[in-house]
């Protein structure tokens, strides 16, 4: 006998269970199917090509009329189920009609979050999920303002398609990089770019705080750090919620979604569930193909055969023209995992395939995904790729010819790249100068002039004749920056400043580094760089300093610390030194040392205790003496003009001022100054980054100096009539080597690579070279001239304690 | 028998970071990843017990902060040139709280 069977909702995973229910068994059940959108099933995830224009609505309807018609299935479609009654077997129509059911199917899919900013409530303000709010999207155009909440599958999707039809769409995100749950950094910076190309305008590690309205209408949308994002339509894209209402209601048990079993039969036998409302053993489902599943399995469960849902790994791709991007399984770094890594800069490409004993677990591709679905089955079957493995990056295809090209970063650089930033030779005309037969450096230096000042872009000139001569051309060996790269220092710093990198994914990918998130050699030198080259637009990141700068303190042997506070000049007065004292007695401090450098150091201080030590001696208005970092340490000083019956000059005040003025930079290794008020040089100022001698007429100032595992006196650089003219020619060279030395090389060492006279060039004789060497390293100390002490004190003291204590739990 | 104990939230480990968790026979370091996985290990290098939770993540592995030496998160194992091994306890995450074994901690207060 023909049973009755209510389907409410028509979405893609009911429409799937119904095809199946009625290709079997055509006769089995009497179908009435319910949906709450005006119309009947198609193909929701194809609403992207609709919005882009490559498709119309008509083209992605997966049952029309007609087909339900000949399949005698009962459509009420534009009507809500509004209650289900267990015990008497009938659902109630929003119309107020009563059905009888013998089995009752759930398809209620899930409702899109909407975070509850603000503002959230105004019209214009929608989410992405039905044809109602693509529709609202296809009404903007080449006038509209469009910003859209969420930097996933689905916002992107909505961005791209608004951005085909001429709209200026932002998308904002709050996570650092695109798509986090599918992609790594470097896949997301390529994304990321792809879609900057494309117009859209993609902020990152940004936070909304405020929908702002008029008359009624969002009008922008505000972040929370104070930026204004005009908008005529406001679409979040965040996430979803399974749509459980109704099954709670019912009584049904419901968690994150109503809970099925492998048959997809809820707590109720004669209810079952399929699609994104359910929960299956805790997962719950966002994408169709675990959907397509479960819709045969409930088909099959109504019609008495055995079957059992599996879950299975999922992939995912991008539904945006150009942006190809694939990613499936699970490529964290695990137990036993390993990483394979594969970029082509030339061609924008990234692959990095995770292992674990010899079976594929995860796979994440940009920008050449042919081999996809090679690699899914692969992953998907636990495939033995022991014997491929050495080869398995380059995809099904190989023929043993295809190897990464540590040339091919340059190979990719436009014409225009600039490779001499002395003399502003671009690619474009060493390729030229090549082809009117320069083919080696000294020719190229001869005819172009690059690489023939400094010299740091000799590495990348020899690239490029590489890559122009092919075999005839043999690059000289160079000491790579560490294993996860063929570039050398010189090389990478030129990337970042002529390809304008702003971001250590960008470094790594565009430069080709071998590995996917570098190492502890290459990742601190590639965060100074950036945050030299870029202090706005580079955010330090703590993870990659070693750690006394990433705990503003000197690790000591049996790993405590060593505190420094700072002495402007070398002078303190009686309130710091009672306050230093205190310090000591209160943290038990085991040594108190006088430093070469002119301050105290308080030596063996536990990591808990550097917060409250920390704030005991910001509260005397000391400050972080940086004598852990590769930046400004010291400013020695003698009493000068002040005491000294020789002094000629002020050198304490000066020292201090050379102090305020470039403490907190961070410089290529650590950079120590001093100032004597005479010739007879007490401070010692000849051995050291920078020296000042006074002297009647003025300043002498002498640069790159060493007294450590070298010994070495400083050379003149300059002498300077005016005090303010010895700080500009200070800080002037200070920045110059900030740009152009090597991580860990101190000023003697770029000195003697640059050559002496090419840095007076700049900071001497040029005074407009000089001007704008003074004005960038000024807009970086916007950023870094601040005291880190403080900082921590007020907003990291906490993750100086330990996680947990559980000195109790372990002894029971 | 795991016995699994709640230590703290995921995001009190700053990614490619870690931070220790104190118990009677010396401290344990937690790591998390780039990728968010946890490893859980003692805080002491096999070279000259330097404070593992210190050094620079990067992959599965930690760089000791004293004189480089890079250990692997996985199984404790010194790589490259250098030998010794780290002990390394199971640790999980799930619902984005850190979870360690209390047994494994407990037979390490015995050992
Ligand atoms: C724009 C977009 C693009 C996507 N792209 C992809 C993609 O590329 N790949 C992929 O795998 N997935 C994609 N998805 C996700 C995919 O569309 C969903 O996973 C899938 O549609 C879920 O199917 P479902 O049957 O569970 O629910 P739905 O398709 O949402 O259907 C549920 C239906 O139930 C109705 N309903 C709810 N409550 C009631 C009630 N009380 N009474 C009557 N009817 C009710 C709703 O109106 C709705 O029509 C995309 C989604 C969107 C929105
Ligand atoms: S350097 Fe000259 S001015 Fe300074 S203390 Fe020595 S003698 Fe005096
Ligand atoms: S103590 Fe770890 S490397 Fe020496």
């Amino acid at each position: 006998m023909t049973q009755n069977l209510i389907i409410i909702g028509a979405g893609m995973a009911t429409g799937r269970a119904i095809e199946h229910l009625v290709e079997t068994a055509p006769d089995a059940y009497n179908i009435t199917l319910f949906n709450a959108e005006p119309r009947g099933n198609y193909n929701r995830i194809m609403l992207s090509p609709v919005l882009a224009g490559d498709k119309t609505y008509e083209e992605i309807v997966t049952h029309d009329d007609a087909w339900y018609a000949e399949h005698g299935v009962t459509c009420r479609f534009g009507e809500r189920v509004a209650k289900i009654d267990r015990a008497a077997k009938t659902v109630t129509a929003a119309n107020g009609d009563v059905l009888a059911y013998d089995k009752l199917m759930f398809g209620t899919g899930s409702n899109p979050f909407m975070i509850p900013l603000p503002g959230h409530d105004l019209e214009g303000v929608i989410a992405y999920r039905d044809l109602e709010d693509t529709e609202q999207m296809m009404a903007m155009g080449p006038d509209n303002k469009v910003v859209v909440i969420g930097g996933g599958l689905l916002g992107l999707e909505a961005a791209a398609g608004m951005a085909a039809r001429g709209v200026d769409v932002t998308v904002v995100h709050i996570m650092g990089h695109l798509m986090e749950r599918q992609l790594d950094e470097a896949a997301g910076y390529l994304l990321r770019k792809a879609l900057i190309d494309k117009g859209i305008t993609v902020k990152c590690s940004a936070n909304s705080k405020e929908i702002l309205g008029e008359n009624g209408k969002v009008r922008a949308l505000l972040l929370d750090d104070g930026t204004e994002l005009p908008c005529d339509l406001l679409v979040m894209a965040v996430g979803i919620r399974p749509n459980v209402a109704l099954a709670q209601e019912a009584g049904l048990a419901v968690g994150k979604g109503i809970h099925v079993d492998d048959q997809m039969i809820t707590s109720d036998a004669d209810v079952l569930a399929v699609g994104e409302c359910v929960e299956h053993q805790g997962a719950i489902f966002g994408l169709v193909a675990p959907l397509y599943d479960q819709a045969k399995v409930a088909a099959q469960t109504l019609l008495g055969e055995e079957a059992a849902f599996v879950q299975k790994e999922l992939s995912t791709k991008l539904k945006v023209t150009g942006c190809d991007l694939f990613s499936a399984g699970d490529f964290s770094d695990g137990e036993g995992r390993e990483d394979i890594v594969f970029r082509d800069p030339a061609r924008g490409v990234y692959r990095r395939l995770v292992v674990e004993d010899n079976a594929l677990v995860g796979a994440v591709m940009y920008g050449d995904t042919a081999d996809s679905n090679w690699f899914y089955g692969l992953i998907k079957d636990k495939t033995d790729i022991a014997e491929m493995r050495d080869t398995l990056i380059f995809g099904p295809a190989y023929q043993g010819g295809d190897t990464a090209d540590p040339l091919s970063a340059v190979a990719a650089l436009p014409r225009d790249a600039e490779i001499c930033g002395c003399n502003g030779i671009s690619k474009g005309q060493i390729e030229d100068a090549i082809a009117a037969g320069s083919t080696d450096l000294g020719a190229i230096k001869a005819t172009t002039k690059a690489s023939a000042s400094c010299g740091t872009c000799t590495g990348l000139v020899e690239q490029v004749l590489a890559v122009t001569l092919g075999d005839d051309f043999v690059i000289p060996a160079a000491q790579s920056v560490c294993g996860c790269t063929e570039m050398t220092h010189e090389d990478v710093r030129r990337m970042i400043k002529s390809q304008k990198l702003t971001s250590m994914a960008a470094v790594m990918q565009e430069c080709g580094w071998k590995t996917s998130c570098g190492c502890h050699v290459c990742r601190p030198a590639l965060n100074f760089y950036l945050l030299a080259d870029w202090p706005l637009e580079y955010q330090d990141d703590p993870q990659s300093r070693f750690i006394n700068e990433r705990k503003h303190a000197n690790i000591q042997k049996d790993g405590t610390f060593s505190v420094v506070p700072r002495m402007w000049g070398g002078i303190t007065n009686a309130k710091e030194l009672r306050a230093i004292a205190d310090a000591a007695d209160k943290y038990n401090v085991p040594t108190v040392k006088v430093t070469g450098g002119q301050r105290i150091d308080l030596l063996g201080v536990k990591g808990e205790d550097l917060p409250a030590i920390w704030a005991d001696l910001n509260a005397a208005g000391m400050v972080s003496g940086h004598a852990y970092s590769k930046g400004l340490r010291t400013v020695k000083t003698c009493v000068g003009t002040d005491h000294c019956r020789f002094g000629t000059q002020d050198s304490t005040g000066l020292g201090i001022k050379l102090e305020k003025a470039l403490w907190g930079s961070w410089t290529p290794h650590k950079v120590k100054l001093a100032v004597s008020g005479c010739p007879r040089n007490c401070a010692e100022a000849t051995c050291k980054d920078v020296g000042v001698i006074c002297v009647d007429s003025g300043y002498e100032v002498s640069v790159g100096g060493a007294a450590g595992m070298d010994l070495k006196e400083t050379e003149a650089l300059a002498k300077a009539p005016t005090e303010q003219e010895a700080i500009d020619l200070t800080v002037a060279f200070v920045q110059l080597y900030r740009e152009n030395a090597k991580y860990l090389d101190r000023p003697y060492k770029f000195i003697a690579k640059v050559g002496l006279n090419w840095v007076k060039e700049r900071v001497v004789d040029d005074l407009d070279e000089r001007a704008a060497l003074i004005k960038r390293f000024e807009l970086s100390q916007s950023i870094y001239r601040k005291d880190p002490w403080a900082e921590h004190v007020s907003e990291k003291a906490d993750s100086y304690q330990p996680l947990a204590n559980l000195m109790l739990e372990a002894a029971e | 028998m795991t016995d699994w104990i709640d230590i703290a939230d995921l995001n009190d480990v700053p990614k490619r970071g870690a931070r220790v968790v104190k118990t009677r026979e010396g401290c344990v370091a937690i790591f998390r990843t780039g990728a968010d996985e946890v490893f859980a290990l003692d805080n002491a290098c096999p070279h000259k017990q330097g404070p593992l939770a210190e050094g620079i993540v990067h992959g599965a592995s930690v760089t000791c902060p004293l004189h480089n030496w890079v250990i692997s998160l996985e199984t404790g194992l010194v790589q490259g040139e250098d030998e010794g091994q780290v002990a390394t306890y199971p640790a999980r995450v799930e619902g984005g709280r850190i979870l360690l074994d209390a047994t494994f901690l407990r037979a390490r207060a015995v050992a």
